[in-house]
């Protein structure tokens, strides 16, 4: 087969250059036909019978204008249903489908990385019999497995058992599943990447966080800073860290103490106020959560009204969740049973509680840090992109 | 009542009486907090927009509209003005009233006009308005960029992202709900 040229390279020729191009054929013109490739448009001179919508190789002589066709071949049928807005083609082509290349550079990066650290990549079962209890995930039920089964929210337990063989380090880029989550960042099904070290701690995996987010900034654009959703943030370590008491005091102008206890003050506050003042020009770790929202991280030692958890923000845009893991299986189970009496107090589903998972921490898993960051956030964030939308390739809404 | 998940683009809620129609809504949700759905309302006496953020339980409650079919005739300054086909009665609606919605009227053709307590306060646009292209770059000259959409004007003055095959003088069919570019439409001449 004849090398391929790319369409967007053939103005750089030299006029009488011959030239192989194959695409499809999206326009007819008066003397010939335009066929566009995943890198462009170029004007074909032909006579040949060439209907639109069909892909085509074309073998000719570029003119410096134009591709003189010396031989056109049809290699599919064609008809204009591609041209309409809803096409796979019209969706796909150009700016989304450089988002692809770029979404696979950040997937790249992000192996290379943690490869680099020693770290076993595992991809555990998405079809679990106890999805993750946290009181405000849904998990999407999946049925004829015989049994109750869900898909994963996320794999932490499964993760953590293969921490508890003493394995250095573990993570997983994969999917995760959360029933009614659909909005500019949200997606019922995204792509994370789950990370854990033993031996390890809540300031360990910020710093991971901080090397690993600027490591893709320099690989996607040479420089320090990412686009951001709505204006440039610098992601250069060492990231601004600040509590969530001081967040609360400083975006809010709330002591943290008098909302704690209600979780719609809480999170009102935190998604009208705090959220959009965070990460905006400097990437920012919220930290130190109060006790109540510790999820499974570690009371901090010195101050056990707090959690040793944090968040990152990028752009007001909250990527990551991490933890000094809890790894007492008494305080564990206290915590899973209040999130299930939570859950049934809401009318949520009541999972069962991951015995697997609860006996794994009772044989021992060494102090341990973990961290979960959403991949098509950190994809937005590096392209300038607004909805998770334009960093897929199909929503859930067009599979 | 309206639950949370029914919130869309268009829909009409009353506050305090005061009827809104929901300009834009985005789902937020802090990924180990409550789900929220924020929402800009568009007050439909006023044309002013206001952020509102509305919880997972909370409900909304309807705000009902009569519609009528009638003629939109032309503009005038700021003004869009309606007529009734058959009392010949005319009404104003502002730009502000309209809102985005201005962008698909086009003169002499039929829209529904919302009344609320007898008031004339917006209209609802077909879900797809076919439109002329009055100005866009000629379709492939000098693409080289790979990108598939080019911008063009059409006669509304909507601005709209249109394939590279798209010509001025063409009809296009325009999806109202998100303002963006459905599909070439083939007028017969």
């Amino acid at each position: 087969m004849q090398p391929r040229s790319a369409a967007r390279e053939l103005a750089a020729l030299k006029a009488d250059t011959a030239v192989c191009l194959a695409g499809r054929i999206v326009a007819r013109t008066a003397d010939g036909f335009v066929l566009q490739d995943d890198t462009g448009c170029a004007q074909c001179l032909s006579s040949a019978q060439a209907s639109v919508g069909a892909f085509a190789r074309v073998v000719g002589v570029w003119d410096g204008v134009q591709l003189k066709a010396a031989s056109v071949e049809l290699l599919s049928a064609g008809n204009d249903r591609f041209m309409r807005g809803d096409s796979d083609f019209s969706q796909l082509i150009g700016k989304r489908l450089s988002n692809l290349r770029a979404r696979h550079d950040v997937l790249r990066t992000i192996r290379s990385f943690l490869d680099a650290q020693g770290l076993l990549e595992v991809d555990t079962p998405a079809i679990v019999p106890c999805p993750g209890l946290d009181v405000h995930l849904d998990a999407i039920e999946v049925l004829g497995m015989g049994a109750p089964r869900w898909l994963h929210t996320s794999p932490e337990y499964q993760m953590k058992r293969l921490l508890s063989t003493g394995l250095p380090g573990v993570y997983q880029l994969g999917k995760a599943f959360r029933r009614g989550e659909r909005g500019k960042l949200h997606e019922p099904e995204f792509t994370m990447l789950e990370w854990y070290r033993t031996f390890a701690c809540a300031q360990d995996m910020m710093t991971d966080t901080e090397q690993l987010v600027s490591q893709i900034a320099r690989v996607l654009t040479g420089g320090t800073r990412l686009p951001g959703i709505q204006q440039p943030v610098d992601v250069s370590a060492p990231w601004d860290r600040i509590s969530v008491a001081e967040a609360f005091q400083r975006y809010a102008g709330v002591d943290v103490e008098t909302v704690v206890h209600d979780d719609d003050r809480f999170y009102r506050l935190l998604v009208e106020k705090v959220e959009p003042e965070l990460g905006r020009g400097r990437a920012t770790f919220l930290t130190d959560y109060p006790a109540r929202m510790a999820s499974l991280a570690r009371l901090s030692a010195q101050d056990p009204k707090c959690a040793e958890r944090f968040e990152a923000y990028v752009d007001g845009v909250e990527l990551c969740n991490g933890f000094s893991e809890l790894t007492d299986p008494a305080e564990q189970r206290r915590r899973l049973q209040a999130d299930q009496a939570q859950r049934g107090k809401l009318g949520r589903s009541v999972y069962p509680i991951d015995e697997r998972f609860m006996a794994a921490l009772e044989d021992g898993l060494p102090p341990s840090g973990g961290n979960a960051l959403g991949v098509d956030r950190l994809v937005m964030l590096a392209l300038g992109a607004k909805q998770i939308d334009e960093v897929v390739a199909f929503t859930t809404a067009r599979v | 009542m309206y639950d949370f998940s029914q919130i869309k683009k268009n829909l009409k809620i009353k506050l305090d009486g005061v009827p809104f129609n929901v300009v834009d809504f985005q789902f937020v949700k802090p990924g180990k907090g409550n789900a929220f759905t924020r929402t800009r309302l568009r007050n439909m006496y006023t044309g002013a927009v206001i952020e509102r953020t509305f919880k997972q339980h909370e409900k909304l409650e309807p705000a009902d509209m009569d519609e009528r079919q009638m003629q939109f005739l032309f503009k005038e300054g700021d003004d869009f003005v309606f007529m009734d086909t058959s009392s010949f009665e005319q009404l104003h609606l502002s730009k502000d009233q309209l809102g985005e919605n201005q962008w698909y009227l086009i003169d002499n053709t039929n829209v529904d006009v919302l009344f609320f307590n007898d008031k004339p306060i917006g209209v609802t646009p077909p879900t797809f308005v076919l439109m002329k292209v009055i100005r866009t770059e000629p379709g492939f000259k000098g693409d080289t960029s790979g990108g598939a959409m080019k911008p063009a004007t059409m006669e509304s003055g909507l601005e709209v992202n249109v394939p590279l095959f798209i010509n001025e003088g063409e009809t296009l069919k325009i999806d109202t709900r998100t303002g963006e570019y459905a599909e070439r439409v083939n007028v017969k001449k």
